[in-house]
C-alpha cells in the first residue's frame, strides 16, 4: 500500500515538473475537426515547434467563426487555457467590450516585431486597429469579386475578355446576356449579387463604389441614410426591379455558385473563397474582375484575424507573438494563399517565387490583391449583430419590394442611432 | 425507513430533471429580469424592462406572427396527410413493406440534409420545381427569395418530413384495432367512410392527440432548416420564434433578451399543452 502511494505521489510530482519547462499556446481555430484544413493547420503547428523547442502549440479546432469565439471565450471564463484564437475579424468591438484582447502593440518588443505589424495590407488592417493600436492580425482574408462567363459574352456579342468596369457598364452588358427562351421565360440572367447570409457585405461593396462606408472607425456611428448609400441601394433593386438583369426578390447565396457555374447567369459576385471550386466545376473558360465602379471602385474585406488574450503570462505572450509571426511570414502566407485560396496577407508573400509561379498560370487568383487597394473595412460596431441586422433586413426589404430603399435605410439608420448611441 | 428507500430511487431520475430541466427554466426566468452584462458594464436588476422592450419589437410580433401561420399551416395538415398514409399502408397491398419505409424515409434523414436537398428544389432555374415548371412553360419563381412565398415553401418541407413521423403512431395505433369491429360492421352493411367517421376516428383518438401535441410543440421547436433554406429571410418573412431567440443569444450576445423570449416559448408552449389535454381529452376515449 506504502509503496503504491509512493508510486502515485512520484507520478504526480513528475506531472507538476515537466524536465523542461516548455511554454504551452493554446489557439482556438474555426474549423470543424476533421476538414482537410486541420491536417494543414497541425503541419504548420508541429513545423513550428520542430522551429521552436521551446514552445508548444495545441490547435483546438472549433466549428464556425460563432462557435468558436463562443468555446474560446467560454475557456476564458471557465480558467481554462486559451492564449490566441482566429476569430472573426468584425468580432473586434464585441471582444473589446468583453475586455478579453490585447493590443499586440503593447507585445511587440523589439524594432523588427513593430515593423512586422506595418508588413500587413492596409485594408485589411482596418477591421484590426481601434484606437490606433493593433488588434487582430490579418490571416485567413477574402474579398468580393466579379466572375463572368466568357461564352456567355461570346454568344451576346460582347468582348468575352473584358468585364463591365462601372455600374452603367454593368447594368447594359448585362441587358445584352439575358436570354429569353420562345415564351419569355428568362433562360440565363445578366448578373447575380446574392442578398441572403451576409447581404450587408455585398452592400457594402455597392456603397463604396458610391463613395461612402457604412460605418465609422471607433465602432460607434453607422452611415446607412446617406443619400449617396441610399442611391447605391437603389441601383441594386433598379438591375432586378427596372433593368430586369436579375431575378426579382432575394438572391441566395448557397447556390448562386451552382447558378453560375450551369450559366444560369452570366456574371456574380461573389467571395474569392469560391474561386477553387469555380475553377473546379464550371464547365467554360470564365473571367475574375474586380467589381466595377461607380464613383470608385470598392469591396469590403472578410475572414478570419489572429488575437490574443489578456489572461496570459509574459512567456506566454512572446511565445504567442512568435508563433503568429510565424504563420503570417511571406513564405507561409503564400502557402496558406495557394492551399485555400484566401488571399496572401502581405505584399512581399506575392514576391515569392512559389505565389508568382501560381499566379502565372492562374491570374485569376491575384485579382483580389489588385483590388486591395479600393477596399474597406468590413461591416463592424459596437453591438454588431443587431446593427448588422437591421442592415440586412433593410436591404432584403428593398430588393423584395416591400418598402423603398430611402424608407427602408431611414429606419435602420435611426434604430442603429439608439443602438450606439452609448458609446459615444 | 420506506421513504428514505422509495426517494433514493427517485434520485437519479430528479437529479437530472433537476438539473437539466428545472434549474435551467428557472434560470431563464431569473436571467430574464436582468439586463445583459458585459466586462464593461456589469448585469443589473432591471426588473421587467426586458418584457416591455419586446412589446415594442416589431421582430418579435413578426415572428410570432409566422410562427402561428406556420402552426396552422403544417399541424392539420401533416396529421390528416399521417392518417391517410397510415390508412393506405395498413390495407393489405403488394410491396406494403416498401411503402411503409418510403413514407418513412424523410423522417429518417437529419433535417440539415433535408433542407439542403429542398434548396435546390426551391432553387430558381436550376431547381427541380422550376425544371418541372419549365417543362409546361411555367415561368421561373423565386420561391425562397419572395416574402410571399417563402415561409409556405418551408411549411411544405416540414410537412413532407413530419407526415411520415405521426403515420407511424397511426399505424401502431390501426393495428392494435380488433378485427372485430370491422367484421361486425361489414355484417350490419356500413360503409367504409361511416365506419371510418364512427369507430376507427374515435378509437384513434388518444393517438391523435398524443400526435396534436408532439406536432404543436415541433412546429415551436424545428428550426434547423431555416439555417439553411432562408436564414429567417427575407427581411424576417420566414423566421420563427426560437430561431430569433438564437438569433438574439448567439449573433447579438444578448442573453437577457434571449431569455425572455424563451420565457415567453416556455409559457406559450405549457398553455397549449394544457389547453389542448383540457378540451381534446372529453373527447378522447380511453380503454
Amino acid at each position: 500500500m506504502r509503496s503504491l502511494f509512493a508510486l502515485l505521489l512520484a507520478a504526480l510530482l513528475a506531472a507538476a515538473v515537466p524536465a523542461h519547462a516548455a511554454t504551452e499556446i493554446t489557439f482556438y481555430y474555426p474549423i470543424a475537426v476533421g476538414g482537410p484544413l486541420t491536417k494543414v493547420i497541425d503541419g504548420l503547428a508541429r513545423d513550428f515547434e520542430k522551429e521552436h523547442p521551446g514552445i508548444k502549440v495545441n490547435p483546438i479546432y472549433a466549428g464556425n467563426y460563432d462557435d468558436a469565439r463562443i468555446k474560446a471565450l467560454a475557456a476564458l471564463k471557465a480558467g481554462q487555457p486559451a492564449q490566441i484564437s482566429v476569430l472573426y475579424s468584425i468580432d473586434l468591438y464585441e471582444l473589446l467590450e468583453q475586455d478579453v484582447i490585447l493590443p499586440w502593440d503593447d507585445i511587440a518588443a523589439t524594432a523588427d516585431d513593430r515593423a512586422w505589424l506595418k508588413a500587413f495590407y492596409p485594408s485589411l488592417m482596418m477591421n484590426g486597429i481601434y484606437k490606433g493600436k493593433v488588434y487582430g492580425i490579418p490571416f485567413q482574408r477574402s474579398t468580393i469579386v466579379m466572375y463572368w462567363n466568357k461564352d456567355a459574352f461570346k454568344e451576346a456579342g460582347l468582348d468575352p475578355e473584358k468585364a463591365p468596369a462601372n455600374w452603367n457598364e454593368m447594368a447594359q452588358m448585362a441587358a445584352k446576356l439575358v436570354k429569353k427562351d420562345a415564351s419569355g421565360n428568362v433562360q440565363r440572367w445578366g448578373v447575380m449579387v446574392p442578398s441572403t447570409g451576409y447581404p450587408y457585405w455585398m452592400f457594402q461593396a455597392f456603397a463604396r463604389q458610391n463613395g461612402h462606408d457604412l460605418m465609422n472607425p471607433e465602432g460607434n456611428r453607422t452611415n446607412y441614410a446617406h443619400p449617396d448609400v441610399i442611391a447605391a441601394l437603389q441601383y441594386w433593386r433598379d438591375l432586378g426591379a427596372k433593368h430586369k438583369v436579375m431575378p426579382e426578390g432575394t438572391v441566395e447565396w448557397g447556390t448562386l455558385r451552382q447558378a453560375f457555374t450551369e450559366g444560369k447567369t452570366a456574371m456574380m459576385w461573389h467571395t474569392t473563397g469560391n474561386l477553387t471550386a469555380v475553377k473546379d466545376t464550371a464547365k467554360f473558360p470564365f473571367g475574375v474582375a474586380m467589381l466595377p465602379a461607380s464613383k470608385q471602385r470598392g469591396s469590403p474585406t472578410g475572414g478570419g484575424n489572429f488575437y490574443i488574450f489578456k489572461k496570459t503570462t509574459p512567456e506566454e505572450r512572446k511565445a504567442s507573438l512568435a508563433f503568429v509571426k510565424w504563420m503570417t511570414t511571406p513564405e507561409r502566407a503564400a502557402d496558406w494563399s495557394i492551399a485555400t485560396g484566401y488571399v496572401a496577407v502581405r505584399p512581399e508573400a506575392y514576391e515569392t517565387p512559389k505565389l508568382k509561379q501560381y499566379a502565372a498560370g492562374f491570374p485569376q487568383a491575384v485579382v483580389a490583391r489588385d483590388q486591395f487597394k479600393f477596399a474597406t473595412a468590413e461591416l463592424s460596431t459596437f453591438q454588431t449583430g443587431r446593427v448588422r441586422k437591421l442592415l440586412d433586413d433593410a436591404i432584403q426589404a428593398s430588393l423584395t419590394g416591400q418598402k423603398t430603399p430611402d424608407a427602408a435605410l431611414k429606419a435602420a439608420q435611426a434604430e442603429a442611432e439608439r443602438l450606439l448611441k452609448p458609446y459615444r | 425507513m420506506k421513504h428514505v428507500y422509495g426517494w433514493l430511487l427517485l434520485t437519479p431520475a430528479a437529479i437530472l430533471l433537476v438539473g437539466f430541466t428545472h434549474y435551467p427554466a428557472a434560470a431563464t426566468l431569473f436571467d430574464s429580469l436582468f439586463s445583459t452584462g458585459t466586462v464593461v458594464r456589469p448585469s443589473r436588476f432591471v426588473g421587467l424592462d426586458n418584457y416591455a422592450a419586446l412589446t415594442d419589437d416589431p421582430i418579435f410580433w413578426q415572428v410570432l406572427g409566422n410562427n402561428f401561420w406556420f402552426a396552422l399551416g403544417t399541424i392539420p395538415t401533416s396529421i390528416a396527410l399521417a392518417l391517410l398514409m397510415a390508412l393506405w399502408v395498413n390495407d393489405r397491398l403488394p410491396a406494403r413493406a416498401l411503402v411503409r419505409m418510403a413514407y418513412f424515409t424523410p423522417t429518417v434523414l437529419p433535417m440539415i440534409a433535408v433542407a439542403n436537398i429542398w434548396l435546390f428544389f426551391y432553387t430558381p432555374q436550376i431547381g427541380l420545381l422550376d425544371q418541372i415548371g419549365a417543362f409546361f412553360t411555367v415561368p421561373s419563381r423565386n420561391w425562397l427569395g419572395d416574402p410571399d412565398t417563402a415561409l409556405a415553401c418551408t411549411m411544405a418541407m416540414v410537412i413532407w418530413k413530419e407526415a411520415g413521423f405521426f403515420m407511424i403512431f397511426y399505424l401502431a395505433a390501426l393495428q392494435s384495432l380488433p378485427p372485430e369491429l370491422e367484421e361486425a360492421a361489414k355484417l350490419e352493411g356500413a360503409s367504409r367512410w361511416y365506419f371510418f367517421r364512427r369507430v376507427t376516428f374515435p378509437l384513434l383518438m388518444p393517438t391523435t392527440l398524443f400526435v396534436m401535441v408532439n406536432a404543436t410543440i415541433n412546429s415551436f421547436k424545428l428550426v434547423d432548416h431555416l439555417f439553411i433554406l432562408t436564414k429567417g429571410g427575407p427581411d424576417n418573412a420566414s423566421s420563427l420564434l426560437l430561431y430569433y431567440i438564437y438569433q438574439v443569444a448567439f449573433s447579438f450576445f444578448d442573453t437577457a433578451y434571449a431569455s425572455t423570449l424563451t420565457v415567453v416559448l416556455l409559457v406559450l408552449l405549457a398553455g397549449l399543452a394544457v389547453a389542448q389535454f383540457q378540451l381534446v381529452e372529453k373527447r378522447v376515449h380511453y380503454r
